[in-house]
Protein backbone atom coordinates (compact mmCIF):
# COMPACT_ATOMS: atom_id res chain seq x y z
CA UNK A 1 0.00 0.00 0.00
CA UNK A 2 1.14 3.52 -0.68
CA UNK A 3 0.37 6.91 0.73
CA UNK A 4 -0.39 9.58 -1.87
CA UNK A 5 -0.06 13.26 -0.95
CA UNK A 6 -1.72 16.06 -2.89
CA UNK A 7 -1.03 19.76 -2.59
CA UNK A 8 -2.39 23.14 -3.61
CA UNK A 9 -4.76 22.99 -6.59
CA UNK A 10 -4.56 19.18 -6.80
CA UNK A 11 -5.58 18.85 -3.19
CA UNK A 12 -8.49 21.21 -3.65
CA UNK A 13 -9.75 19.48 -6.76
CA UNK A 14 -9.52 15.99 -5.28
CA UNK A 15 -11.12 17.22 -2.06
CA UNK A 16 -8.45 15.54 0.04
CA UNK A 17 -4.82 15.96 0.98
CA UNK A 18 -4.00 12.32 1.38
CA UNK A 19 -5.17 8.96 0.12
CA UNK A 20 -4.12 5.33 0.13
CA UNK A 21 -3.47 3.56 -3.13
CA UNK A 22 -2.05 0.21 -4.16
CA UNK A 23 0.70 1.47 -6.44
CA UNK A 24 3.44 -1.13 -5.91
CA UNK A 25 5.28 -1.98 -9.15
CA UNK A 26 3.54 0.85 -10.99
CA UNK A 27 5.55 3.66 -12.49
CA UNK A 28 4.93 7.24 -11.44
CA UNK A 29 3.53 7.82 -14.89
CA UNK A 30 1.00 5.02 -14.39
CA UNK A 31 0.04 6.33 -10.96
CA UNK A 32 -0.58 9.73 -12.52
CA UNK A 33 -2.90 8.20 -15.11
CA UNK A 34 -4.76 6.31 -12.41
CA UNK A 35 -5.32 9.40 -10.31
CA UNK A 36 -6.23 11.46 -13.33
CA UNK A 37 -9.01 9.02 -14.16
CA UNK A 38 -10.27 8.54 -10.61
CA UNK A 39 -10.33 12.18 -9.56
CA UNK A 40 -10.42 14.12 -12.86
CA UNK A 41 -7.04 15.56 -11.98
CA UNK A 42 -5.87 16.80 -15.39
CA UNK A 43 -3.45 19.14 -13.61
CA UNK A 44 -1.43 16.14 -12.48
CA UNK A 45 0.19 16.11 -15.95
CA UNK A 46 1.99 19.35 -15.19
CA UNK A 47 2.91 18.28 -11.67
CA UNK A 48 6.17 16.84 -10.50
CA UNK A 49 6.31 13.77 -8.31
CA UNK A 50 8.35 13.10 -5.21
CA UNK A 51 8.91 9.68 -3.69
CA UNK A 52 9.79 9.71 0.00
CA UNK A 53 10.48 13.46 -0.17
CA UNK A 54 12.83 13.38 -3.17
CA UNK A 55 11.91 14.29 -6.75
CA UNK A 56 11.38 11.26 -8.98
CA UNK A 57 10.79 11.01 -12.72
CA UNK A 58 7.96 9.28 -14.54
CA UNK A 59 9.81 5.98 -14.95
CA UNK A 60 10.38 5.52 -11.25
CA UNK A 61 8.77 2.28 -10.05
CA UNK A 62 6.95 2.42 -6.74
CA UNK A 63 7.84 0.05 -3.91
CA UNK A 64 5.77 -1.10 -0.92
CA UNK A 65 5.46 1.69 1.64
CA UNK A 66 6.69 4.50 -0.61
CA UNK A 67 5.02 7.86 -0.03
CA UNK A 68 4.30 9.60 -3.32
CA UNK A 69 3.64 13.32 -3.39
CA UNK A 70 2.35 15.20 -6.42
CA UNK A 71 3.76 18.65 -6.60
CA UNK A 72 2.15 21.26 -8.82
CA UNK A 73 4.43 24.04 -10.11
CA UNK A 74 5.75 25.71 -6.99
CA UNK A 75 5.25 29.36 -6.11
CA UNK A 76 7.11 30.02 -2.88
CA UNK A 77 9.27 33.02 -2.09
CA UNK B 1 17.84 18.39 9.39
CA UNK B 2 19.86 21.49 9.98
CA UNK B 3 18.19 24.09 12.17
CA UNK B 4 19.11 26.85 9.73
CA UNK B 5 16.40 25.97 7.21
CA UNK B 6 12.80 25.84 8.30
CA UNK B 7 9.14 26.37 7.54
CA UNK B 8 7.16 28.35 10.10
CA UNK B 9 3.51 28.90 10.83
CA UNK B 10 4.40 31.91 12.94
CA UNK B 11 5.62 35.36 11.96
CA UNK B 12 9.29 35.31 10.94
CA UNK B 13 11.90 37.10 13.02
CA UNK B 14 14.49 38.64 10.71
CA UNK B 15 17.09 38.97 13.44
CA UNK B 16 16.78 35.30 14.34
CA UNK B 17 17.72 34.33 10.78
CA UNK B 18 20.57 36.84 10.61
CA UNK B 19 21.99 35.66 13.95
CA UNK B 20 22.31 32.13 12.59
CA UNK B 21 24.89 33.20 10.00
CA UNK B 22 26.69 35.86 12.03
CA UNK B 23 30.34 34.87 12.55
CA UNK B 24 33.77 36.41 12.96
CA UNK B 25 35.01 35.35 9.51
CA UNK B 26 32.23 37.21 7.69
CA UNK B 27 32.63 40.70 6.30
CA UNK B 28 29.12 40.78 4.84
CA UNK B 29 25.68 39.49 5.64
CA UNK B 30 23.15 39.89 2.86
CA UNK B 31 19.52 39.66 3.90
CA UNK B 32 16.63 39.15 1.52
CA UNK B 33 13.12 39.68 2.84
CA UNK B 34 10.22 38.58 0.63
CA UNK B 35 6.96 40.34 1.48
CA UNK B 36 3.34 40.08 0.38
CA UNK B 37 2.61 42.55 -2.42
CA UNK B 38 -0.79 44.19 -2.77
CA UNK B 39 -0.91 44.73 -6.53
CA UNK B 40 0.20 42.27 -9.21
CA UNK B 41 -0.27 43.52 -12.77
CA UNK B 42 -2.97 45.89 -11.59
CA UNK B 43 -4.88 43.23 -9.72
CA UNK B 44 -5.40 43.78 -6.03
CA UNK B 45 -4.52 40.95 -3.66
CA UNK B 46 -6.41 40.90 -0.37
CA UNK B 47 -4.35 38.19 1.32
CA UNK B 48 -2.24 35.14 0.57
CA UNK B 49 -2.22 31.61 1.82
CA UNK B 50 0.99 29.59 1.66
CA UNK B 51 1.07 25.82 1.84
CA UNK B 52 4.16 23.59 1.98
CA UNK B 53 5.10 19.95 1.92
CA UNK B 54 6.94 20.74 5.11
CA UNK B 55 9.52 17.95 5.54
CA UNK B 56 10.51 18.02 1.88
CA UNK B 57 10.52 21.83 1.75
CA UNK B 58 12.93 21.98 4.68
CA UNK B 59 15.19 19.42 2.98
CA UNK B 60 15.17 21.41 -0.25
CA UNK B 61 15.98 24.66 1.58
CA UNK B 62 18.93 22.86 3.17
CA UNK B 63 19.94 21.59 -0.27
CA UNK B 64 20.03 25.19 -1.51
CA UNK B 65 22.35 25.99 1.39
CA UNK B 66 24.64 23.16 0.27
CA UNK B 67 24.57 24.33 -3.34
CA UNK B 68 25.55 27.81 -2.22
CA UNK B 69 28.45 26.42 -0.22
CA UNK B 70 29.73 24.63 -3.31
CA UNK B 71 29.42 27.66 -5.56
CA UNK B 72 30.71 30.22 -3.09
CA UNK B 73 33.08 28.58 -0.61
CA UNK B 74 33.10 29.81 2.96
CA UNK B 75 29.46 30.90 2.83
CA UNK B 76 26.91 30.39 5.56
CA UNK B 77 23.20 30.45 4.75
CA UNK B 78 19.95 30.42 6.72
CA UNK B 79 16.46 30.44 5.21
CA UNK B 80 13.03 30.59 6.85
CA UNK B 81 9.74 30.48 4.94
CA UNK B 82 6.35 31.16 6.42
CA UNK B 83 3.15 29.27 5.65
CA UNK B 84 -0.50 29.85 6.45
CA UNK B 85 -2.47 33.03 5.95
CA UNK B 86 -0.48 36.20 5.30
CA UNK B 87 -1.64 39.78 4.99
CA UNK B 88 -0.27 42.45 2.67
CA UNK B 89 3.29 43.52 3.76
CA UNK B 90 3.76 40.40 5.91
CA UNK B 91 7.11 38.64 5.56
CA UNK B 92 6.91 35.39 3.57
CA UNK B 93 10.60 34.50 3.41
CA UNK B 94 13.87 35.57 5.01
CA UNK B 95 17.24 34.61 3.56
CA UNK B 96 20.51 35.50 5.24
CA UNK B 97 23.90 34.75 3.71
CA UNK B 98 27.20 35.59 5.30
CA UNK B 99 30.45 35.66 3.32
CA UNK B 100 33.96 36.98 3.83
CA UNK B 101 33.46 39.60 1.08
CA UNK B 102 30.32 41.44 -0.03
CA UNK B 103 30.11 40.48 -3.71
CA UNK B 104 29.50 36.81 -2.98
CA UNK B 105 26.81 37.60 -0.43
CA UNK B 106 24.70 39.39 -3.07
CA UNK B 107 25.15 36.63 -5.64
CA UNK B 108 24.41 33.83 -3.21
CA UNK B 109 21.33 35.55 -1.81
CA UNK B 110 19.93 36.04 -5.31
CA UNK B 111 20.68 32.42 -6.13
CA UNK B 112 18.80 31.27 -3.02
CA UNK B 113 15.54 33.05 -3.84
CA UNK B 114 15.60 31.91 -7.47
CA UNK B 115 16.16 28.29 -6.40
CA UNK B 116 13.34 28.50 -3.88
CA UNK B 117 11.04 29.38 -6.76
CA UNK B 118 12.29 26.35 -8.72
CA UNK B 119 12.62 23.41 -6.37
CA UNK B 120 11.04 24.02 -2.96
CA UNK B 121 7.53 22.55 -2.59
CA UNK B 122 5.73 25.67 -1.38
CA UNK B 123 2.61 27.12 -2.99
CA UNK B 124 0.75 30.35 -2.63
CA UNK B 125 -2.92 31.00 -3.11
CA UNK B 126 -3.93 34.54 -3.95
CA UNK B 127 -7.25 35.89 -2.75
CA UNK B 128 -8.66 38.80 -4.76
CA UNK B 129 -11.83 40.83 -4.45
CA UNK B 130 -13.46 38.62 -7.07
CA UNK B 131 -11.91 35.22 -6.61
CA UNK B 132 -8.98 33.07 -5.56
CA UNK B 133 -6.42 30.84 -7.22
CA UNK B 134 -3.40 28.69 -6.48
CA UNK B 135 -0.50 30.26 -8.31
CA UNK B 136 1.85 28.02 -10.27
CA UNK B 137 5.11 29.64 -11.11
CA UNK B 138 4.72 28.75 -14.76
CA UNK B 139 2.03 31.41 -14.89
CA UNK B 140 4.34 34.03 -13.50
CA UNK B 141 7.81 33.50 -14.92
CA UNK B 142 9.16 30.06 -15.45
CA UNK B 143 7.58 27.50 -17.72
CA UNK B 144 8.10 23.79 -17.36
CA UNK B 145 7.87 22.73 -21.01
CA UNK B 146 8.11 19.08 -20.00
CA UNK B 147 5.74 19.47 -17.11
CA UNK B 148 8.56 19.54 -14.61
CA UNK B 149 11.93 21.16 -14.07
CA UNK B 150 14.86 19.59 -15.86
CA UNK B 151 16.50 16.74 -13.97
CA UNK B 152 19.67 18.72 -13.48
CA UNK B 153 17.71 21.52 -11.85
CA UNK B 154 16.50 19.25 -9.11
CA UNK B 155 19.37 17.17 -7.84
Amino acid sequence: MNKILLFAGLQEKAGKAELQLEAVNKSIKEVKELLKDSYQLEEIDTSMAAVNEEYANGDFVVKEGDTIAFIPPVSGG
Amino acid sequence: MSNKFWISEKALDIQEVVDLVTRREAGAINTFIGTVREFTKGKRTLLLEYQAYVPMAEKKLAQIGEEIKEKWPDTDTAIAHRIGRLDITDIAVVIAVSTPHRADSYDASRYAIERIKEIVPIWKKEYWENGEEWIGDQKEQKAYPKGQPDEEDLT
